[in-house]
């Protein structure tokens, strides 16, 4: 079923191959989604069936879609912020991170040292969350609904810590141009240090349940395979194409913010299919544990925000009152015809979010708002390889498939 | 950053290649007429191999911008752990381009937002259609000259009753 008529005239490939073909007349269509508990989000797939094999699939998307780079040509660079958490809800505090990466990439900020470890420790435990979550819906769709509680109940210990850090669980907006919005509190520090007791735990105990049951492996194992050239030649990143053995993981290719300073293993499988991709973020749950220790351990002393030179950050009272560089940093921030000095030049900064590069493009204008706020999302470009993992698997494979590409829908419509 | 020999052989195998570059990052603006070929050069020849992004920036009024849209291509070698910012200028009326989809399928979608957001032509694109708007939508909404607030394209939608739905 074409999804408009219009669709129908222009959309050679499907008409084409298919519904026209005389030979096929006994494939019939399904319509997935868009409200579907198993898509998890709003985002509708026409498939076409022989039986229970899936020959075609059509993503349609959009539904969604919300115009956030419209939005980002609208709001300064410090209002912006709100709107990257409602991308990627799952990890919102890596949207956080990478928006401000970019911004002050453009504005050729340096953060101080306690201030990146901080945005460190605050993205890998964002891909904890997300890797706990995109593990457990695969088990949930697989038919494991105790695996997915065990990774939901570690991602609640994960919110009060973010609850703790800044007051909202779950659309922190925590960061803010050269630095973040509070510091870190010794609660916080404390809270984090229960989780890194409790959540290797909760993976150890993830792992026993279904990394030798045989429902999950016969479910995953060989599905969806995407091999090391595709992954390259569909642009995919992160734990997917890692899954697929491209070693490609920007925190040692390029490093930024504190990753430089800790020794970590990039876990890289070549099998490509969706229990790779499993393992993968597994291990990849691991290594952050590590990570967020070693930053805990080592979080340098010093101020966490840049200082008032740079222009870019509110100083506090006591500086406005009682010394000229406080009062004239706060008027030139506080005047609408003043703020930060931008470059007429465009940028692109991306981190390794927990999906894989998460990017944006800036072109500054010389005022608060950017003149283009372009999002490299990992979700809409790994969702465009869905019709090409799918093609010859059955029905009930769609769900763990889409799992496993880990699309949120937020984050692809934008 | 792209290394001194890549950027050799691109100016030499265009000679209208201008190299540019901030904060690290190298940028190339290439004439329109030969985007594809600097592509397929980068793809093929130099390690490119990794298209990381295809994006669009309209710079109505942007300041000293002679040209309407520029088209901007990220790539990354993977193997040699570089990167690379390609860029080339559209104006209209004539809003066309070489589709890089033969170079990379993951262009396919990048270039329908493309052709979505701001109405650039793909040529060559095995399915250019709109993405993430509705079919009957008949605007551009990232150009510079579609409002942020205003009533939007509701006008241009049949109105369904619930006896008709």
């Amino acid at each position: 079923m074409p999804l408009t008529p219009a669709a129908a005239e222009t959309n050679d490939r499907f008409v084409g191959d298919l519904a026209h073909d005389e030979q096929q007349d006994y494939l019939w269509t399904l319509n997935f989604g868009p409200q579907h508990p198993a898509t998890h989000t709003t985002l509708r797939i026409v498939l076409k069936l022989e039986g229970e094999r899936v020959v075609a699939a059509m993503p349609d998307i959009g539904y969604l879609h919300s115009g956030f780079e419209k939005i980002g040509e609208h709001l300064d660079y410090n209002q912006y912020v709100t709107v990257t958490d409602r991308m990627n809800y799952m990890s919102p505090m890596a949207n956080n991170v990478a928006w401000h990466c970019a911004v002050e990439k453009l504005l050729g900020i340096e953060l101080t040292p306690r201030g990146k470890y901080i945005r460190t420790i605050i993205a890998e435990l964002a891909r904890i969350s997300d890797h706990f979550l995109c593990n457990g819906a695969i088990g949930l769709d697989t038919g494991a609904f105790t695996f997915f509680l065990y990774a939901f109940y570690q991602r609640e210990v994960i919110y009060d810590i973010f609850e703790t850090m800044c007051g909202a669980r779950f659309t922190n907006s925590y960061t803010r141009v050269g630095g973040v919005m509070h510091d870190i509190s010794p609660v916080a520090i404390e809270k984090i240090r229960g989780l890194l007791r409790s959540a290797p735990r909760a993976l150890d105990d993830m792992e026993r349940l279904v990394n030798r049951n045989r429902i999950f492996i016969d479910r995953t194992k060989g599905v969806g395979v995407l091999s090391k050239e595709d992954a390259i030649s569909y642009s995919a990143t992160g734990p997917i194409a890692r899954a697929s053995g491209v070693t490609r993981d920007l925190r040692k290719d390029e490093p930024y913010l504190a990753y430089g300073d800790f020794e970590f293993d990039v876990p890289c499988m070549t099998s490509g299919d969706v229990f790779a991709r499993y393992l993968v973020r597994m291990a990849e749950a691991r290594e952050s544990l590590k990570i967020v220790e070693k930053a805990l351990e080592n979080l340098p002393a010093g101020p966490v925000n840049v200082g008032i030179d740079e222009r870019v950050i509110f100083p506090s009272k006591d500086q406005v009152y009682n010394s000229i560089e406080g009062t004239i940093s706060h008027f030139e921030l506080t005047m609408s015809n003043r703020g930060f000095d931008v470059p007429h030049e465009e940028v692109y900064a991306a981190i390794e979010a927990p999906n894989g590069e998460l990017g944006f493009y800036l072109a500054g204008d010389g005022s608060d708002v950017a003149y283009r706020a372009r999002c490299r999302p990992p979700s809409y470009i790994h969702f465009a390889l869905f019709p090409h993992l799918i093609k010859g698997h059955t029905l009930s494979d769609v769900v763990a498939v889409l799992g496993s590409l880990n699309v949120i829908a937020a984050e692809l419509d934008r | 950053m792209a290394t001194q020999q890549t950027l050799d052989a691109l100016q030499q195998a265009f000679p209208g290649a201008a190299v540019s570059e901030f904060r690290g990052q190298t940028r190339v603006v290439v004439p329109r007429q030969s985007i594809f070929q600097a592509l397929q050069f980068l793809r093929h020849e130099q390690g490119y191999d990794l298209l990381v992004d295809i994006t669009c920036v309209d710079y109505l009024n942007y300041r000293d911008a002679t040209d309407r849209f520029g088209l901007v291509y990220l790539l990354t070698a993977i193997d040699a752990n570089e990167r690379i910012t390609l860029r080339t200028f559209l104006n209209e009326p004539d809003l066309t381009v070489p589709s890089a989809v033969p170079l990379w399928s993951g262009a396919d979608w990048m270039e329908r937002e493309v052709y979505d957001m701001f109405g650039i032509r793909f040529e060559g694109h095995p399915d250019l259609r709109r993405i993430l708007l509705p079919e009957e939508f008949t605007a551009h909404p990232l150009r510079k000259d579609y409002p942020l607030q205003g009533r939007g394209e509701r006008h241009n939608f049949p109105v369904l009753t619930r006896a008709e739905a």
